[in-house]
C-alpha cells in the first residue's frame, strides 16, 4: 500500500463494492477491498485507490471530484450520495457498501445507464425557449434580480440523478418524469425570458408528471445542491390547479402563464 | 420493487406513517357526521360519546390526527412560496402563521364548547 506508507496511516477501512461484469457473470456480486483510512478521504478517493493500486478492473464514473459535475453518484450504505462528498470518516470503522444508483439499469460495476433521464430532460424541454426571438443586434434578454430569484434555486441542479434513486415513485414506475426533470421544467417555466410553459404543460401537468408524485420528499433530502425538487413539484401542482380553476371560472380571461 | 420498500429507509417509513394517519382524519370526520346525525337526540348523542369503544378510538385517533396536522403544517412552506422582491418570505414564518391559525381556531372551538356545557 504505497499511499498509506507515504502518508503514514495504519488504520484501514473495508469497502464492499458491487461488481457486475456482464461478459463474466449473470448475477452481480460484492467484492471486499481493504484500503487505507485517512481523515480527509471521501468514498471516491477510496475507489480511486482501489482502481490504481488493487484492482484496475473496477469501473465507475467520476470527473470533477468537487460536487459540481454530478457524475460520481452512487449508493453508499443504501443512501444515494455524491461519492466525492461522502467522507469515509463518517462511516469508519464500519464497512462501507458501495452500489450503483438505485432504479437504473446497470451497465457495468458502478456505472448505470442514464438514457431514461436524458430522454426525460428532452421531453420536458429543459432549456430556455425565448418568448420572442430577436437578432443579436438588439442586445441581451434582460432580467431583474427579482426575476432571477424566482428560479435560481432550481437552476442549481447538476443532473446527478441522486433524487431519482431516492424516489420510490420512480422505483415503482419509471414512466414518472421524476424530481430533477420536473424541477428543471419549473426552472424554465419560472424564467421571465422563457415562453414555452404551454409546450411543457402536456408532459409536466400530466399523471406521469407532477400528479404521480406523492410527496415522499426524499429527493429533497438527498439533493447535494439544495434544489428542493419536492418543493418544485408541489408548487407546480398549486399553479396547475389555480390555472385549471381559472380556465373553468373565467374561460374568457387571458391566462397568465407566467403566474404558474 | 418489493412490497416492503417502505421499511427500508427511515424517510420512506415516516412517509407511510404520515399517509396512514389520514385514515384517522377521514375516520374522525365520519365519526363527526354520525354525531351530527344524532344532534336532535340528546340521549343517543351522549350515549355514543360515552361508549367505551368510541373513547378508545378517540384516544387512538387524537395522536394520529395531531401527527398528521403537524407534518402537514410543516410541509406548507414547501408548497406556499411568497416573494418579497428578491427574497422569499421565511419558511419558518409561513409555517408559524399556519400554526397560529390552528391555535386561534382551536381556542374558538374550546370557547364554543365551554359556552354550551
Amino acid at each position: 500500500m504505497a499511499a498509506s506508507e507515504a502518508k503514514g496511516t495504519d488504520k484501514t477501512v473495508v469497502l464492499e463494492v458491487f461488481r457486475y461484469r456482464p461478459e463474466e457473470e449473470e448475477e452481480p456480486t460484492f467484492q471486499r477491498y481493504e484500503v487505507p483510512y485517512f481523515e480527509d478521504w471521501v468514498v471516491l478517493d477510496a475507489l480511486n485507490h482501489i482502481k490504481d493500486e488493487i484492482d484496475g478492473t473496477l469501473t465507475f464514473r467520476w470527473s470533477c471530484r468537487m460536487g459540481v459535475c454530478g457524475s460520481c453518484g452512487m449508493m453508499v450504505n443504501g443512501d444515494p450520495k455524491l461519492t466525492c462528498a461522502a467522507f469515509i470518516r463518517d462511516y469508519h470503522p464500519a464497512t462501507i457498501r458501495v452500489e450503483p444508483l438505485n432504479y437504473f439499469p446497470v451497465i457495468r460495476d458502478l456505472v448505470i445507464n442514464m438514457e431514461d433521464f436524458l430522454e426525460k430532460l428532452t421531453e420536458v424541454k429543459a432549456w430556455l425557449v425565448p418568448q420572442e426571438e430577436k437578432p443579436v443586434s438588439e442586445g441581451e434578454y434582460r432580467q431583474t434580480p427579482a426575476e432571477l430569484a424566482q428560479y435560481k434555486q432550481f437552476s442549481m441542479c447538476i443532473n446527478c440523478m441522486l433524487c431519482y434513486s431516492a424516489c420510490p415513485v420512480y422505483g415503482q414506475d419509471s414512466d414518472f418524469i421524476g424530481p430533477a426533470a420536473i424541477a428543471l421544467a419549473q426552472r424554465y417555466n419560472l424564467d421571465s425570458r422563457d415562453g414555452a410553459t404551454e409546450e411543457r404543460a402536456e408532459v409536466i401537468f400530466s399523471h406521469e408528471g407532477i400528479w404521480e408524485c406523492t410527496f415522499v420528499g426524499d429527493c429533497t433530502r438527498v439533493c447535494p445542491k439544495n434544489v428542493d425538487p419536492a418543493g418544485a413539484i408541489q408548487q407546480a401542482k398549486v399553479s396547475a390547479t389555480k390555472d385549471w380553476y381559472h380556465s373553468v371560472l373565467v374561460p374568457w380571461g387571458k391566462r397568465d402563464v407566467k403566474s404558474r | 420493487m418489493p412490497s416492503n420498500w417502505w421499511l427500508k429507509r427511515k424517510s420512506y417509513f415516516m412517509f407511510m406513517v404520515r399517509e396512514l394517519t389520514c385514515l384517522f382524519v377521514g375516520g374522525y370526520a365520519l365519526f363527526l357526521l354520525i354525531l351530527a346525525s344524532r344532534i336532535g337526540d340528546a340521549d343517543g348523542f351522549s350515549a355514543l360519546l360515552q361508549h367505551r369503544l368510541v373513547i378508545v378510538l378517540q384516544v387512538i385517533a387524537l395522536p394520529m390526527v395531531l401527527y398528521h396536522t403537524v407534518t402537514w403544517l410543516n410541509l406548507t412552506p414547501k408548497v406556499l412560496v411568497i416573494w418579497r422582491g428578491e427574497s422569499r418570505v421565511s419558511p419558518v414564518l409561513i409555517a408559524a402563521v399556519h400554526y397560529f391559525a390552528w391555535f386561534v381556531v382551536s381556542v374558538i372551538i374550546l370557547w364554543m364548547v365551554s359556552m354550551y356545557r
